[in-house]
């Protein structure tokens, strides 16, 4: 059985208008909060209903809370982070497009909270036409009273602007973020001081994702408790997951978290199986940078039990044997998929979202895409394979930011996992070289 | 005052201020023990945390919570915190790290050390002495661009930087019309005036002091001798703009070059201003103190002064010995 | 002629529209408006930005023509270099290679004449490819001007080619194709 929290009316024609989504129990949230509620109430509520990260890393949204600087005298922030731009994930685009009011609700009952009066929507610059659809739904909201002076005569004040990115899959992480709202360029800060003591401008600052300020507003309308009580174990509640790839039905689906891998991918209600007359190869389960699993692994964990949609199930045997849930960017590839490529390009996406500052990810990830497009097109070498685990290995850890986490894990498990592969592009290096017409074997990668 | 934290790196310990880094806990103990840093910069607000050649291991976090932090940590941006012990020369996943890091900055350095005006006080030359491996496994074509003149005294060579960002940081703090910065990322990225530019400040020679490396150099110093062939001497000049006080780098009683005074760790003790760098190359402009020992470049100080200067020789190369 | 920093200026709209732009941020941090108005520069005049729109740019919001340039290079959404009306950008990222979309960038370029990062000679068309759009569940596909133009085939990249090439082409309207 399926719950609906964030996807329940996104078939209702009109619910991206106020009068449709307020028409389906829209704003009760607030009206709740805000007259019954002091904002600890509502952090309260959140940190009972184990609400994790939604954008990848997964932790818990009431304890980050709880790290805001409440003590300081400068203004506190909200930011939202819509800067959706993991490989595979094209969740919080979904819900912004056909349900941008269940956001704003959230905004306002988690800026409440966290005492933010002016919040901001940071949007991945590509999202062009969402901006539009965001302030439109912000300027209803308003019209309505629910932003602006006084909100419901709480006393609370609260404005949302929405702010564009230009090209910048880095911007996603939140110190990038931050300073890329801060008109500069999208670097990730060094921390210390972490955004909870001294983010935008300065200030206390909790940076979240769409889905997961979203979420807080099925939260409070039905309570944490409740809302824990979905799911399984530390993994609470529903997540969108975006699935693509290989599969028969494409698309964003709301699943209960512990919902089995089998399920998720063979149901009608989801996936509805792999494309016809092929069968399923490998399964990026949480989006690009998690590690890459064959399928056997991926239906079923190292000790041949049924894998889940959580948290745990997903990452257990860690990265020997498991992947993570990550952003729910689901990608399924069949037979036909040539891991080395598949991996190259991905290298390539790494070194392009790269921001150069420290020297392992400024260096390691082109390092990395250079070697993989050799072996793809047939000039590498056998000693290429374990010297591209060794630099993912040089670059992961030791960077400022997780990017280079990010761009070290899918090389490092695709040769965990598909050597051969890797080792067929040599051995087999005419052969590669015939069926790839691209030939470049001094090979530099495309300006900007 | 608040009380002192107390800080073990390498097996000594020491009791510093709250809120110093790990790095200048390092440079109070001095010796070997001290990581080295390419881009950290102690008078340059902002500056650190890029290079990641000062990555330590920290086993122990704090006397109250002593549970190791799980990465290495860049030390030059960590506060220490009370009771922290930290690992460096002692500690083999450093010592692979920091390999791994002199590898990668110099997979798109052109090693023209040969051709270099940077070579013999050049960091990135100890580092991958110290660091370093033998060969190169990289076998893709290297980064390219073409020298640009920023004025008529500085010269970059950007092909040879690792981005740093010490110049930039160093203009944002000379001038309040920084000229120059970062265009475009990740390893495309490059110290660049976009459009033509001429850095134009009383003090903009100060970049080529604080460059690691030789992307920027001094133009009226291009080629004309190595480093190690010219004696530096401590000079002085009443100057209106800045101190006076340089190190002279003479031949004989010619003046080769003039620079800022620098400490062992290679940083300026003081800015001083183009006119004492460049305008002033004739011995008569200067009061000259007497040697300048050069505390951290063996290949400059060895063999260069009589007896009775205080030029230790160190047993081994390391980033906080007195030389 | 060369183009000087006085030769823009925004429309009426536009500058009222940076005005309240910058009353969304504390006093002092107009700066925060830099990415939302370079990309309003980028759109009224003529796609790209040269170092004179910068500077522009950079006097309306009262920072130094650097604080613009480092910030314009950065970003992939702005070009430096002038490009065509219709600018494809194809997402070239896994799950989008995973669908074709290789095969379909190389018969856009042999259809228009270009290679990727190329201009046509009539300056209409540019083709770009670049990395992941967030439309994985209906790639290949491709962002032309404003829209996202999703579960591409050959034939609709004829269909394209033609109706975009019409002189009364606006890429910020989004087309059914």
């Amino acid at each position: 059985m399926a719950t609906k929290l964030l996807l329940e009316h996104i078939n209702v024609p009109g619910i991206e208008t106020y009068d449709v989504y307020r028409s389906k129990g829209g704003y009760r949230a607030v009206e709740k909060a805000l007259k019954t509620m002091s904002p600890d109430d509502v952090m309260e509520e959140v940190k009972k209903s184990g609400l994790r990260g939604r954008g990848g890393a997964g932790f818990p949204t009431g304890m980050k809370w709880s790290f805001l600087d409440r003590k300081s005298s400068n203004p506190r922030y909200l930011v939202c982070n819509a800067d959706e731009s993991e490989p595979g994930t094209f969740k919080d685009r979904y819900l912004m497009e056909k349900n941008p009011h269940i956001l704003i609700e959230g905004l306002i009952l988690s800026s409440y909270s966290l005492g933010s009066n002016s919040t901001y929507i940071y949007i991945r610059g590509e999202y062009k036409w969402i901006v539009g659809i965001l302030e439109k739904a912000i300027a209803e909201a308003k019209n309505a009273g629910f932003l602006g002076k006084n909100i419901l005569g709480s006393g609370f004040n609260l404005e949302i602007y929405v702010n564009n990115g230009a090209g910048a899959y880095i911007c996603g992480e939140e110190t990038a973020l931050i300073e890329s709202l801060e008109g500069k360029r999208g670097n990730p800060r060094i921390k210390p001081p972490f955004p909870a003591i001294s983010g935008l401008y300065n200030c206390p600052t909790v940076v979240n994702n769409v889905e997961t300020l979203a979420t807080v507003t099925p939260i409070i309308n039905m309570g944490g408790d409740e809302y824990a009580k979905l799911g399984i174990g530390k993994s609470t509640g529903t997540k969108l997951i975006s699935a693509c790839g290989h599969i028969n039905r494409p698309g964003v689906y709301e699943i209960d978290l512990g919902l089995p891998v089998d399920e998720f991918l063979n149901s009608d209600e989801y996936c509805g199986g792999i494309r016809k007359g092929h069968e399923l190869k490998a399964v990026i389960a949480g989006g690009s940078s998690v590690p890459i699993l064959p399928a056997e692994l991926f239906m079923k964990n190292a000790a041949g039990e049924a894998r889940l949609m959580s948290y745990e199930s997903l990452s257990d045997g860690g990265f020997a044997t498991g992947t993570m849930l990550g952003s729910g960017g689901f990608i399924a590839m069949d037979e036909t998929t040539c891991i080395v490529h598949n991996t190259w390009t991905l290298a390539r996406f790494y070194h392009h979202e790269s921001c150069g500052q420290c020297s392992p990810c400024r260096e390691g990830t082109g390092w990395m895409e250079k070697v993989l497009h050799r072996l793809e097109f047939g000039h590498g070498h056998m000693h290429d394979i374990d010297l591209l685990v060794e630099i993912a290995g040089k670059i992961e850890g030791n960077t400022i930011c997780p990017l280079g986490d990010a761009a070290a894990w899918p090389v490092a498990a695709a040769i965990r996992h598909f050597r051969d592969e890797f080792e067929y592009h040599v051995t087999h290096a005419s052969k590669v070289k015939d069926s790839r017409k691209a030939h470049l074997p001094n090979y530099k990668t495309a300006t900007v | 005052m608040s009380q002192l934290f107390k800080i073990t790196i390498d097996g000594e310990t020491t009791e510093v201020a709250p809120g110093t880094t790990i790095l200048n806990a390092a440079r109070q103990i001095g010796g070997s023990l001290v990581p080295p840093a390419m881009c950290y910069y102690s008078k340059l607000k902002g500056s650190g945390g890029k290079c990641r050649t000062c990555l330590v291991e920290v086993s122990q976090g704090s006397e109250k919570d002593p549970r190791p932090m799980p990465k290495l940590v860049a030390s030059c941006s960590t506060p220490i915190m009370d009771g922290m012990v930290v690992k460096n020369l002692t500690s083999p996943k450093v010592l692979e790290a920091r390999k791994g890091v002199v590898e990668f900055l110099l997979i798109n350095h052109p090693l023209d050390c040969p051709v270099c005006d940077q070579a013999g006080e050049c960091h990135l030359q100890d580092l991958s002495y110290e660091h370093g491996a033998a060969r190169s496994r990289y076998e893709e074509e290297r980064r390219k661009f073409d020298r640009i003149d920023i004025g008529d005294k500085i010269q970059l060579h950007m092909t040879r930087c690792i981005l740093c960002y010490r110049c930039v940081f160093t203009a944002d703090q000379i001038t309040d019309k920084r000229v120059h910065g970062i265009m475009f990322r990740g390893d495309k990225a490059e110290i660049s005036t976009y459009i033509e530019n001429v850095i134009d400040n009383d003090f903009s020679g100060n970049v080529i002091d604080v460059c690691p490396v030789g992307a920027l150099t001094d133009k009226t110093f291009r080629f004309k001798s190595r480093v190690w062939f010219v004696k530096p001497m401590e000079a002085h000049r009443d100057c209106p703009k800045c101190s006076g006080k340089t190190v002279a780098w003479l031949s004989g009683d010619e003046v080769y070059r003039i620079t800022g005074r620098k400490d062992k760790y290679g940083e300026l003790e003081e800015w001083i201003c183009n006119d004492c760098r460049f305008e002033h190359k004739k011995i008569s402009d200067w009061v000259i103190d007497g040697p300048r020992a050069i505390e951290r470049h063996s290949v400059i100080s060895l063999n260069k002064y009589e007896k009775g200067i205080k030029v230790e020789t160190p047993k081994k190369i390391g980033y906080g010995n007195t030389r | 002629m060369e183009q000087t920093q006085h030769q823009f200026q925004f429309s009426e709209k536009s500058l009222k529209k940076v005005q309240e732009m910058k009353t969304r941020y504390p006093e002092g941090k107009q700066k925060s408006a830099l990415l939302p108005v370079l990309h309003m520069a980028q759109d009224e005049f003529g796609g790209w930005l040269s170092a004179p729109l910068m500077d522009y740019v950079a006097s309306l919001l009262d920072i130094t023509p650097i604080e613009v340039y480092e910030v314009a290079s950065f970003y992939s959404m702005y070009n430096l270099k002038p490009v065509g009306k219709c600018m494809f950008e194809f997402c070239q990222t896994g799950p989008c290679c995973l669908n074709g979309v290789e095969e379909l960038i190389e018969y856009t370029e042999g259809k228009l004449g270009i290679k990727v990062n190329q201009t046509t000679a009539d300056g209409k068309y540019t083709i770009k490819a670049v990395e992941c759009m967030g439309s994985c569940g209906s790639a290949p596909m491709a962002q032309i001007g404003t829209y996202y133009y999703e579960n591409l085939t050959k034939e609709k990249i004829d269909k394209i080619i033609e109706v975009f090439g019409q002189p009364d082409f606006d890429p910020f309207k989004k087309y059914s194709i």
